[in-house]
């Protein structure tokens, strides 16, 4: 099972945490941008082949939101963004 | 077709020890040239190019496939066959997707083993109920079939079904029949098709990895680049599945797609103990019985994005703990095999079937659950390549939904709710 580092918590087993979704870019200020860029924001998260950043929330544990990176063809935490991006 | 398949021609090879038989399909070498390349010999892609083929009379196709015919997620599903869903747009897609297989048989001259068998939804608490039977006015107006039975008559046509009693966390209200729902072989699809496209002049080329899609200097796509050289096409369909948006960013093209991983477990072959599909939402996973008697069994997908073809030891857990609230009997089935697929999922939980930005170059994806699509998503696929249009049927399933905020929240996906 997938280790996450929680920041209160240490290494805890997957199970405990609740998946929050990819992380998106900032949100743009609707009327600031085209509709497209707007719709964009809006539909499309980051999907790459390798580290794609995360939120988890430790649900069944302290309770703490955090950030991950995570390796999408191998599931390890990964310090960063790496080469790929 | 060069070779027909029948008791007859059994007989007659039979005769010559079977030494006789002509290869299904040819592997003719590459050429640098086509009308219409596929990537993909999953279902998809294939259901695509016998189209193409059939309907539209394009047979300069080339199919490239990344690893081998009938390996990618066409091998990594539970081959569930069903048209209940709960969307105007979305029913009557499925209720002639079920009806193409259910003639597939007959059109490939290939036995795809389909065995219709009902689909059974065992349901465990009383919004359900109500949710069930909207989608059961639902799919009355489009000819799809559902209908209500009792938890008495559920537990006489399941008799497995021991756990859910009135005792249990969620004990069992009620359920629904769908009497379309069917299974069949899923090695016999891939091969049926890529005989027929074979027969009718297309080709499939196996081990042929498109690395990079080529655009020309108007912007429209020109051809894909292989690591067995470029090969260039007027016009480029992507049936990839999990790796859609790995293709569409080699041209810079964003798309409102995730790629997840849905897994899959096999039981040893047990004896003839379940005739129908169970689907059980509450407790959260469904199984089947296969011909061989292995039990079929699937569940959630993995949290969070993935392109990892193999199963997360909690998702199991969780999986066949949910399996044993409801079939205690199935605790010392010894389970024989695993698998996941990965696929993509839009950001409304329904299929992406469009041109896109880059003039020539098609999709089709957000196929979760796709099996049961595959006939009716290539008919549709190669009516819009053909042609430049959607297909009426896929007219709601557009890229412009997203810019319009037009979206077809679809949750008759087994595992997306």
């Amino acid at each position: 099972m997938m280790q996450i580092p929680c920041p209160f918590c240490g290494a805890r087993n997957e199970s405990e945490f609740s998946f929050g979704g990819p992380v998106k870019p900032p949100r743009p200020e609707p009327e600031a941008v085209s509709d497209a860029d707007w719709t964009a924001w809006l539909t499309q998260v980051p999907n790459p082949l390798g580290p794609v950043q995360e939120q988890w929330w430790h649900v069944r544990g302290c309770g703490t939101w955090l950030t991950i990176w995570r390796d999408t063809r191998s599931h390890d935490i990964v310090e960063g963004p790496g080469d790929g991006n | 077709m060069k070779q027909s398949y029948s008791a007859l021609s059994l007989l007659r090879h039979g005769i010559n020890r079977h030494t006789t038989w002509a290869p299904a399909w040819r592997s003719p070498p590459l050429k640098d040239r086509y009308d219409v390349i596929v990537i993909g010999a999953g279902g998809h892609g294939l259901a695509t190019a016998y189209y193409l083929a059939k309907e539209y009379g394009l047979t300069n196709v080339a199919v490239l496939e990344r690893g081998w015919l009938g390996g990618g997620n066409i091998a990594r599903n539970t081959i569930t066959i069903r048209s209940n869903y709960m969307r105007d747009a979305s029913i009557p897609f499925y209720v002639k997707s079920v009806a193409l297989y259910e003639e597939m048989t007959r059109e490939l001259n290939f036995n795809t083993m389909h065995s219709k068998r009902s689909m059974i939804d065992v349901i465990q608490n009383y919004p359900m109920m109500r949710d069930r039977r909207r989608r059961q006015h639902i799919m009355d107006i489009y000819g799809s079939t559902y209908e209500q039975i009792s938890e008495a008559e559920i537990r006489s046509r399941i008799p497995a079904l021991t756990g859910g009693g009135p005792d249990a966390r969620l004990p069992v209200v009620g359920g629904y029949v769908h009497t379309d729902a069917a299974v069949n072989r899923h090695d016999a699809v891939a091969w049926g098709y890529a005989r027929a496209i074979d027969s009718m002049g297309g080709e499939i080329h196996q081990q042929t990895p498109v690395t990079q899609l080529l655009r020309g200097p108007d912007g429209r796509i020109k051809g894909v680049e292989t690591p067995r050289g470029i090969i260039r096409a007027p016009k480029v369909a992507i049936a990839v599945s999990g790796h859609t948006t790995t293709l569409t960013e080699t041209v810079g093209l964003k798309l409102p797609l995730r790629s997840m991983n849905l897994t899959a477990f096999v039981s040893e072959p047990v004896k003839p103990l379940i005739d129908v599909i169970v689907n059980c939402p509450d407790a959260g996973f469904y199984l089947s019985q296969s011909d061989k008697g292995e039990l079929v069994l699937g569940g959630a997908p993995d949290p969070g994005q993935s392109f990892r073809r193999d199963i997360k030891q909690n998702v199991f857990e969780d999986t066949v703990a949910a399996m044993l609230s409801l079939f205690p009997a199935f605790k010392r089935l010894k389970l024989m095999r695993q698998w996941g697929g990965h696929l993509d999922i839009a950001h409304d939980a329904s299929p992406i079937q469009d041109e896109t930005d880059v003039p020539g170059l098609f999709i089709t994806a957000g196929w979760w659950g796709g099996y049961k699509a595959i006939p009716a998503g290539g008919l549709t696929l190669a009516h819009l390549v053909a042609k430049g249009r959607p297909h009426p049927l896929m007219e709601p399933f557009t890229i412009s939904r997203f810019r319009h905020l037009d979206y077809v929240m679809e949750t008759g996906t087994t595992t997306a709710r």
